[in-house]
């Protein structure tokens, strides 16, 4: 198992050293402190001539929130894949891999250690740079979505799918292929949640199936839905759910919160293409 | 150390394949290495020889047979991997993190082949003076030229003391100082007692420093032995005029003749029967000028050996 911690450093050092995590970190300040004089706005949109009420600011900021935290998900899914795809791809078609698998490490310790390497960057980054832009908008506006910490581990579950499915891809692919088939089947899965809510609005069950299937192959839509559902006040469940079933075709609305069984299929997606990744380099042969 | 007890070995190969789809690229390969020894593995490219050394050490799996390195089976994933400890390496494509320096790819190497912590400082700082990049051990792998980085490779596969080293064409990026240096590296080796298995067509390397040659085509060993062994038939150099048919009807008693116009090449005769040689060139009205006994080259050997496949050794 040491084996696998020695090659998990290895890639938080090469993040470090090829200077991803600075480029991550200034762009992602950049954003922060732009959103930021954004939410700062708020207060002072006027309606008819008056300043909003508290609940009109919140509820503003609220859906505000949403959508930045939507750009933020799609910049981590990107993140995620363009740093994961080559990454195995790379080691072996460079032949850095040959020496490295010559010594007394098992193919199941490598991939372990590139997963928790790549697991542990992302965690950090999308956890740190997610609380601090929830704490900046709490600074602004004084508004603090209902569950915060259950939010960002919905953005750190979204972001490990797609690594996952991405570093299943790079054992096989280049990472240019890999990444390109990660991202588009990352699109099918959001445009599959619409679909699906689309079927639940008009009560077509064949749609509906369509939604259910792609949530199932990846379920990255269906763990966004799951972080949404974090950031909204009553109020806005209240007032959306006024709208009746139409509401769900809306990728950045959550009627409810997500299954319990949807969040275990979830872990139980990423050890199942975990154990695969672990098969399908197994029988590589660099 | 009996050739049917692997343990006694640093390798055995018991008719060991390999195939990628239709294309053969090892076709059943036999042969033991001693330890200590250090064992030139000849062959033309494409003749397998990098197939080999991925099989050996577990990179790629084989289609049929069975290899065993310094006892362990390949086919025991834990057995091998924990013999792949005393293992080092030099792959032919040598490429090391880029974004590290040479002491921390060493370093790494340190780690993930289980050695004690407490050794890394020592066994790199050794690694980095055989190979001479001392001066250069805080500089990252990305700024290297080839050589360089061929030279730090060889330094990954020194680490830890290995009791085998396989080296797969080490010297193909390197100056003449750098083979010269690569020659010298792998006498210190073997006396310290480190087996090399050099992975080479580069015959006069392999001529300088080898016990023992494999000389492999097609994915088949098609002669092994010392050198001695392989060099044994003497060839004798002869310019002479007036030869005629009998004459070389005659010759043919005492060996194998190659006609080559002016200069007659007569193989496999002893220096003892050089006289009787010429006695009977002089006796069918030849003219001689010239006699040069000549000791067959590892090349000629090599040459001849896949040229006519069908008379091996």
């Amino acid at each position: 198992m040491s084996h696998a911690l020695i090659i998990a450093r290895l890639v938080v050092r090469e993040a470090a050293r090829r200077r991803l995590l600075l480029a991550l970190l200034i762009l992602t300040l950049i954003i922060i402190m732009l959103t930021g004089w954004g939410f700062s706005r708020i207060p002072t949109f006027t309606q008819g001539g008056r300043l909003l009420s508290d609940v009109a600011v919140k509820t503003v900021a609220s859906q505000f929130l949403i959508l930045t935290m939507f750009m933020f998900s799609f910049v981590l899914a990107m993140s995620a894949v363009f740093v994961a795809a080559p990454s195995i791809a790379n080691d072996v078609e460079s032949g850095i891999a040959l020496a490295v698998l010559s010594r007394p490490i098992s193919r199941t310790e490598y991939i372990l250690g590139k997963w928790l390497g790549h697991a542990l960057l992302l965690a950090i980054y999308a956890g740190g740079a997610g609380a601090i832009e929830l704490l900046v908008v709490n600074a602004v506006v004084g508004y603090l979505p209902p569950e915060p910490v259950a939010f960002l581990g919905f953005l750190i579950a979204e972001g490990l799918v797609i690594l996952t499915l991405a570093l299943l891809l790079s054992t096989r692919l280049s990472g240019m292929v890999g990444g390109v088939i990660a991202l588009v089947l990352f699109g099918i899965a959001w445009i599959g949640g619409i679909v699906g809510g689309i079927g639940a609005a008009f009560d077509n069950a064949t749609i509906g199936h369509v939604g259910t299937a792609t949530r199932l192959v990846l379920p990255t839509d269906a763990l966004w839905r799951g972080a949404v559902f974090t950031l909204e006040p009553a109020v806005v469940i209240g007032a959306s759910s006024q709208a009746g079933p139409a509401a769900a075709a809306n990728p950045f609305f959550a009627a409810a919160a997500l299954p319990l069984a949807m969040e275990l299929y979830a872990v139980a997606w990423v050890a199942v293409l975990l154990g695969l990744t672990v098969l399908s380099f197994r029988a590589r042969e660099p | 150390m009996s050739p049917t007890d692997p343990a006694g070995l640093a390798l055995r190969t018991e008719e060991l394949a390999k195939r990628y789809g239709r294309i053969t690229a090892l076709a059943g390969l036999t042969m033991a290495v001693p330890r200590g020894e250090i064992f030139g593995y000849l062959g033309p490219n494409g003749a397998g020889k990098t197939t080999s050394v991925k099989l050996l050490l577990g990179l790629a799996r084989p289609t049929a047979g069975e290899a065993w390195v310094l006892g362990a089976p390949i086919s025991d994933p834990v057995a091998h991997r924990r013999a792949r400890r005393r293992i080092g390496y030099l792959p032919e494509l040598f490429r090391y993190q880029h974004w590290l320096t040479a002491r921390e790819v060493l370093r790494l190497h340190c780690a993930l082949a289980d050695m004690d912590r407490a050794v890394w400082d020592r066994e790199v700082g050794e690694a980095l003076g055989i190979v001479g990049l001392t001066e250069r051990a805080d500089d990252r792998v990305g700024g290297f030229s080839k050589g360089m980085q061929q030279r730090l490779g060889l330094g990954v596969a020194l680490l830890g003391r290995p009791e085998l080293v396989l080296l797969d064409e080490p010297t193909s990026a390197l100056d003449p100082v750098g083979r010269h240096d690569v020659r010298e590296i792998i006498r210190a080796l073997k006396a310290r007692g480190t087996g090399v298995f050099l992975n080479s067509h580069l015959l006069t390397e392999v001529e300088q420093v080898c016990d023992r040659v494999a000389i492999v085509d097609k994915g088949r060993v098609i002669a092994v032995g010392t050198l001695a062994e392989l060099l044994r038939s003497d060839a004798v150099r002869l310019r002479a005029t007036g030869v005629t048919a009998a004459a070389k009807e005659a010759i043919a008693a005492l060996g194998a003749l190659d006609d080559e116009g002016e200069w007659l090449v007569v193989r496999g005769i002893t220096p003892d029967l050089v006289p009787a040689l010429v006695d009977l060139l002089v006796r069918h009205g030849a003219r001689v000028y010239a006699v040069e006994p000549r000791h067959e080259s590892l090349e000629d050997r090599f040459l001849s050996l896949l040229e006519r496949p069908e008379r091996p050794a």
